[in-house]
């Protein structure tokens, strides 16, 4: 059975003496220090540090020592099976940290003279193209740092173009569907547009007459993720890009769900005007426990003229930044994007090929669909919305039935889960699904893992039934037990920082 | 596909795929996607490499197009301005190649996610200390991003829509702000400067200050490097009014200059790429987002925050993701920020950086990089018609020179001193019309006492020979 290493490993600021260090820094040359003189001279008396930050004193073996114990407490895709539903844990190739590790990336500086960044251009410049084509859209913006910020990105866009068609104050709705992201009504609200919710219909896609009676001159536009997180595709789609454009609104493409229809199927094809995509997911760029992820966005011919500035142009012999863009939405984040991140994406598709993208578009969808078929016949679990309707790369079960048995809930199985050496699927999302259970098994992981995460399901669902007790004091192979998360939030003790904890300590011990 | 399916992909293999197919009842993964109308197959291949390459032709390849760039071991350069070349220790860069944390998703089980919620957890509180701040999260995009949120976040809490801001702030990160405030109806101000010293006019200031100021906006140093000696005077002034300060730091100078919360700033940001984090051409950055503890900023902030918590009995520590009732995820479209994926793996690579240097080495790190970048500064002004640096104030890591007095431009100056394998600093005279042809220089602790002699020197032959 699975057990996480268990290091009772302190905080950093009960570690090391005082007096040690774990740096060498260079050393100021002696003419250098003299004709420089006291550097409290050169600071101004009231902007002098009088305390030295409260930072723990360590030796180099101390740092690294403590961090590769933390290191050896988390979990992640090259650990084991990840099936976190929308969040694509696909396999993020060495080679790709190899070549993004190069001190010809990681040592350029962006303001350098285009003259002596001909080759990092050049290759920003082709993976647009790149995505442009995946994604059918006619030309991309790689500066987004996340989806989220791409999102935000695209609904920029969207006000913008109306605004450019004199329609800013009247196309203040954004639509978007009860499945959606949380992140895809957060962005629209970020760009100054009202949510209107569209429901789903009993296929889990969006309901078309809902739709229809939701447009109006005051639509902005429709976020839609296709396929959508129940994992099903949305049949309609080309009824409901031509509800949306008729209304004069604009249909927005959430990536987050790409994988499945890599050089199969491209969103600009269906009808959508903006299109984000999350690299990370898609992409196989590792998460990195959050990010650095990147959300490029693809837009039609007619948007060009919006995107932030710098865009890379080639006159055929040079790459440069051309800043001038009179209808630019301007900047979101300073300089170009998170580089690094974009060029494992290009080593990525480099050592695919279409070919091979298609082939991981089809081998996720054949998994998903393998899992989801073993999974039907767990007692306790059940499919919702249409559970005959193949998925693309994800399913959602619901563990309603299980709840109401035997009291065992989404999130017990996801804690038990942890367990059996296995992350937990995505829980409690999409909202449409009562104790949902959103699995992604990506393309990356081989039949006999899906088998054994299948069979984790199958026992750990049987003991909801026979020893629901196992489940509920689950986990207990992992570094530490259940968390108490309503303690980590509760305003009497909640503690975000070693000093508020130090603050908190004093307060109660005088 | 081949014989042996792709490396990447298991179940690529032709025979596990039919099995799995024949036990889902399929003979074609073609028919997973029958319900995608017909008209949207793809019919014809698309513009992209059609096969993959072998992994050696891959690395041959980038590496081959990476060697056209010039980098800052090749030149020196000194160009900074919101992205700066320093060292990056070897324990760093081992620390986030970790692939339990390099390959981890945002820890939504914490149980099994303790290591990188742990480290998050020390970073946020490392960066408190070095601020002087009691709350941070952990991690925003970049510094403009921060801006932009916490010039949002003050209009939530004070219920106010005016943000005042320095007339010298970077002007990509202005270009941020004006982006994200924008939709929110938040007015951008901007405050002038002393022509002398590059102070904050503080008549002006009073001027524009209101009842509507939401926020009064200041960075320290500067974007044009100099140090901002008014603070109190301005933290006054922001309180007096009700308004929040907000205060944007380069944290590699709070070993030496006295952290924002010591004069009183409600949210700091900042950029924290210079702690560890290598400058990739401009990307990931590392945000800094702090505040202090007070419920009402704490509730209103962006990003993910990682808590101190203990397991269901209390008999163990752990941690936790926190607040997230502000996050998209719950809130939805009454969410602090649409923040999701973040730059949590540059946060672990500060938290290593911070934990290495300690107390001595951020001190030792801001006085190195003060000393040389004041050396710098001195040979420069030697230069007959070169003006450095143009405020008279005092100077961090960055610095101005103006060329006027030379009668050459930013630009003709900059190619001749390319030509002889030297990049100089930013070109800032079109940003600042008013401090005519001037550029903005950054030395930091990599740069040695020949490099800046070589660079004196250099610009001396290219001026003398005018």
């Amino acid at each position: 059975m699975f057990k996480q290493a268990r290091w009772n490993e302190p905080l950093i600021f009960n570690l090391g003496k005082a007096g040690r260090v774990g740096y060498s820094l260079p050393k100021v040359e002696d003419t250098v220090k003299k004709a420089v003189g006291d550097l409290n001279t050169l600071i101004p008396e009231n902007m002098q540090r009088k305390k030295a930050p409260k930072l723990p004193e360590l030796s180099e073996p101390e740092v690294v020592r403590h961090y590769m114990r933390l290191s050896e407490m988390n979990y992640g895709v090259d650990s084991g099976f990840y099936p976190l539903g929308s969040c694509t844990m696909k396999y993020n190739p060495k080679i790709n940290e190899t070549l993004a590790s190069l001190p010809t990336i990681g040592m350029i500086h962006p303001n350098q003279d285009g003259s002596t960044v001909q080759g990092i251009l050049e290759i920003l410049y082709r993976l647009e193209g790149w995505l442009a084509e995946l994604t059918g859209t006619d030309e991309v913006c790689l500066q987004p740092a996340a989806g989220a910020h791409g999102e935000f990105l695209g609904a920029l866009i969207i006000r913008a173009y109306h605004k450019f068609n004199g329609e800013t104050d009247k196309r203040r709705e954004m639509l978007i569907p009860d499945s959606a992201h949380g992140t895809n009504p957060a962005s629209a609200a970020m760009a100054g547009f009202n949510v209107v919710v569209v429901p789903s219909d009993e296929d889990g896609c969006v309901d078309v007459e809902a739709l229809k009676a939701a447009v109006s001159e005051k639509t902005a536009g429709l976020m839609l993720t296709n396929p959508n997180t129940l994992g099903v595709f949305e049949k309609n789609i080309e009824e409901i890009a031509k509800i949306i454009h008729e209304a004069g609104g604009l249909l927005y493409y959430d990536g987050a769900n790409l994988n499945p229809l890599l050089c199969k199927v491209r969103p600009g094809d269906m009808g959508f005007d903006i299109v984000h995509i999350n690299i990370h997911k898609t992409f196989s760029t590792p998460h990195g426990g959050g990010g650095p992820g990147a959300g490029p966005v693809g837009v039609t011919r007619e948007l060009c003229k919006f995107l932030p500035v710098p865009r890379i142009v080639f006159d055929g012999e040079r790459y440069r930044l051309d800043y001038d863009r009179p209808y630019s939405v301007g900047k979101i984040r300073g300089f170009y994007g998170n580089v690094a991140v974009l060029l494992k994406a290009y080593a990525y598709i480099l050592s695919m090929g279409a070919e091979g993208l298609k082939e991981a578009a089809e081998v996720s969808v054949l998994n998903a669909n393998y899992v989801m078929h073993k999974l039907k016949s767990v007692r306790g679990l059940t499919l919702p919305y249409n559970s005959e309707k193949p998925r693309k790369h994800e399913c959602v079960f619901s563990a309603k039935q299980l709840k109401n048995d035997t009291g065992i809930s989404a999130l017990n199985i996801a804690k038990r889960l942890l367990d059996y050496g296995v992350h937990a699927p995505t829980i409690y999302f999409p909202l449409i699904v009562e104790e949902a259970l959103m699995i992604e098994p990506t393309e990356t992981f081989e039949k006999e893992e899906l088998d054994r995460f299948v069979e984790a399901i199958h026992k750990i669902c049987e003991e909801a039934y026979v020893n629901p007790e196992t489940v509920l004091k689950a986990p207990s192979n992992t570094a530490v037990q259940r968390l108490d998360e309503v303690k980590a939030s509760h305003p009497k003790t909640m503690t975000l920082s070693w000093r508020m904890y130090l603050k908190k300590q004093n307060a109660t011990n005088p | 596909m081949k014989r042996h399916g792709h490396p990447y992909i298991p179940n690529s293999q032709p025979e596990i795929k039919a099995e799995m197919m024949r036990e889902i009842g399929i003979n074609s993964t073609n028919e997973l996607y029958a319900d995608v109308p017909q008209k949207y197959h793809l019919k014809n291949p698309l513009n992209l490499p059609a096969e993959g390459l072998a992994e050696f032709e891959v690395k041959k390849h980038v590496e081959n197009l990476l060697s056209k760039n010039k980098t800052c071991a090749d030149m020196p350069v000194f160009l900074g301005a919101g992205c700066w070349p320093h060292y990056v220790p070897a324990a760093v860069k081992e620390i986030v190649q970790r692939s339990e944390f390099l390959t981890s998703y945002t820890p939504y089980q914490p149980e099994i996610s303790q290591g990188m919620l742990q480290t998050l957890f020390e970073y946020q509180s490392m960066i408190c200390e070095l601020t002087a701040m009691d709350v941070a999260n952990c991690s925003m995009y970049d510094w403009a991003s921060a801006l932009g949120e916490a010039a949002r976040m003050a209009s939530r809490v004070t219920k106010r829509n005016e943000i005042l801001v320095p007339r010298i702030i970077n002007p990509e990160r202005l270009a941020t702000l004006k982006v994200y405030t924008e939709p929110a109806d938040i007015k951008i101000s901007e405050i002038d400067y002393n022509r002398e010293t590059g102070q904050l006019d503080l008549a002006d200031l009073k001027n524009k200050i209101s009842e509507k100021t939401a926020a009064v906006y200041i960075e320290n140093p500067s974007y044009l490097g100099f140090i901002e000696e008014q603070i109190d005077e301005i933290a006054r002034m922001a309180h007096t009014r009700g308004a929040l300060l907000i205060v944007g730091v380069d944290p590699t100078s709070l070993g030496i200059l006295r952290p924002p919360g010591d004069y009183g700033a409600d949210i700091v940001i900042g950029e924290a790429q210079p702690l560890g984090n290598p400058m990739n051409f401009g990307g990931p950055l590392l945000g800094i987002f702090a505040c202090r503890d007070d419920l009402n900023l704490v509730r209103q902030m962006p990003g993910r925050i990682i808590g101190l918590t203990t397991n269901v009995d209390g008999s163990q520590q752990g941690f936790c993701m926190t607040m997230q009732t502000r996050e998209q995820h719950i809130r939805r479209e009454k969410a602090t920020s649409n923040i999701c994926s973040n730059e949590a793996l540059c946060a672990v690579a500060s938290a290593v950086y911070m934990a290495l240097l300690g107390p001595q080495g951020l001190r030792e790190l801001g006085e190195t990089i003060m000393c040389k970048a004041n050396y710098a500064m001195r040979l420069l002004s030697r230069i007959g018609g070169v003006k450095v640096p143009v405020f008279k104030s005092a100077h961090f890591k960055e610095f101005t020179v103006n060329f006027d007095g030379v009668g050459a431009s930013v630009k003709r100056m900059h190619e001749r001193l390319l030509q002889t394998g030297i990049h100089g600093g930013k070109d800032v005279s079109r940003e600042f019309p008013e401090l005519g042809e001037t550029a903005l220089y950054c030395i930091t602790e990599i740069h040695s006492q020949e490099e800046i002699e070589l660079l004196a020197k250099t610009l001396e032959s290219i001026v003398s020979k005018r």
